[in-house]
């Protein structure tokens, strides 16, 4: 049976964020970036320890406050009011990158324009000119965490593939991404390159592979 | 008697020159020393060099000592905001000087300014622009990159408490930068929401020890503007 690219439905942003979710064990210290990667803490049920770190000094971060339970001093690296878990601690800035650059993160789950098939990220800056570039700590995220996994669209809004050979942006960390997961797939960075674990229902490979630059493998 | 509290926020400012190298504590508008920032566009000091994590927002603070033209270069990890008019239009007209630094590099930076370290090596940054120009080493099978401390002339400070030799305490996430910058300042001007008597404050809730602070303004605000 042939099934047309029609047919498949891609996963909403909670879907995507739902499914890193499911991948992330209870013990794990995590950091998520700003965007999608936010909304991944969404589905880590409360019962299953992870801790959730912040770039502003905040570990055991919890979910947004209630909007009459605002907390003013306490926001997130997005500048979001939080909350903090029981159990949760505050530390001042280099201690908050030494969790990162020391690295004592099990997983960074970071947005990104590009990630190529030897796992460079490219996610800071569009453009070798950008007015005003802005890095952030993704920089640090990148090169410090043990684990980073990208959560973004499949392809940028136009359809150009996002998944490629080689960034074209100005990298945020060279060889670091270890899988990604996308509104159309899961997909792990190895050394022979991308290894697709999942696709969406209704989408074959040669499908997904139309929208991915680099060579797709299956595992094993 | 040992008195780091001053009253007026002349008395504050006293003694910063032009050129200086300001740093700023704060991340977003939590724990931002506003009222300090404040003093120093009415102190007049001019050709700074200011180094904060964000680079201001609308036309108040830091963004309003831009826009006076009194800041020379601006060294921030992330300078776009909600409201970032007054730096881009600076920095289009080449008016500004930008030293794009990643976040935890900023933050280490002043703590090895701090800690008497003069230099340290990162793996951030491998491989990215932010390693060009840069000495780097193969260390354990790994690479890194050399990066300078980064030491204040003058640092601004928000705590929450603090008594008169200086010790200080900070609120939730208004901790950020404020502790490094503290320590890696030669003259460092902390705003305290409350002032308490010496001995007050648990010495085990002391997060700046006063040998990082030389002057105590009370300055009771509040609560941190919305975003």
């Amino acid at each position: 049976m042939s099934v047309t690219a029609a047919a498949f439905k891609p996963f909403t942003r909670q879907q995507m964020a739902q499914r890193a979710a499911a991948d992330i064990p209870e013990g794990w210290y995590v950091n998520l970036g700003i965007g999608i990667p936010t909304l991944v803490a969404d589905y880590v049920p409360m019962d299953r320890e992870v801790i959730f770190h912040s770039e502003n000094g905040v570990l055991g971060m919890g979910p947004a406050p209630e909007q009459d339970k605002i907390e003013p001093w306490l926001i997130n690296a997005g500048k979001q009011y939080v909350t903090l878990r029981t159990g949760g601690s505050y530390c001042h800035h280099a201690d908050s990158f030494a969790m990162i650059r020391g690295g004592h993160l099990d997983l960074c789950v970071l947005g990104a324009f590009q990630v190529a098939d030897n796992g460079d990220i490219a996610n800071w800056a569009t453009s070798d000119n950008d007015s005003a570039p802005a890095v952030g700590g993704a920089m640090d995220l990148a090169a410090g965490a043990r684990r980073l996994w990208v959560l973004m669209e499949h392809t940028a809004k136009d359809g150009t593939p996002k998944l490629v050979r080689r960034c074209t942006y100005p990298l945020t960390a060279p060889g670091a991404v270890k899988r990604i997961y996308t509104n159309l797939a899961t997909i792990d960075v190895t050394e022979r390159g991308f290894v697709v674990l999942d696709i969406v229902p209704g989408l074959s490979l040669a499908d997904l592979q139309a929208r991915t630059e680099a060579k797709l493998h299956l595992p094993g | 008697m040992i008195n780091k509290i001053v009253q007026t926020m002349a008395e504050t400012m006293s003694g910063i020159r032009d050129g200086s190298v300001v740093l700023l504590g704060g991340f977003g508008a939590v724990g931002q020393p506003n009222a300090l920032i404040e003093g120093l566009i009415e102190q007049g000091a001019k050709d700074l060099t200011v180094a904060a994590n964000n680079a201001g927002v609308g036309h108040v603070g830091l963004a309003r000592l831009m826009e006076l033209g009194r800041v020379r270069k601006i060294i921030c990890s992330f300078p776009r905001s909600s409201d970032p008019v007054v730096f881009e239009t600076l920095y289009r007209a080449g008016k500004i000087e930008l030293e794009i630094v990643p976040q935890g590099t900023l933050a280490e930076r002043m703590r090895a300014a701090g800690a008497g370290v003069p230099a340290f090596f990162t793996a951030t940054g491998v491989g990215t622009k932010m390693a060009l120009g840069k000495e780097s080493r193969d260390i354990g099978g790994r690479t890194y990159i050399l990066e300078h401390a980064l030491k204040g002339d003058v640092g601004l400070v928000e705590a929450w408490e603090a008594d008169r030799w200086g010790n200080l305490t900070y609120k939730q996430a208004g901790r950020n930068f404020n502790p490094v910058v503290a320590m890696a300042s030669d003259l460092t001007l902390v705003q305290a929401q409350h002032i308490r008597e010496l001995g007050e404050i648990d010495p085990d809730h002391i997060v700046t020890p006063g040998i990082f602070v030389n002057r105590v303004l009370h300055v009771p605000y509040g609560d941190p503007a919305g975003f």
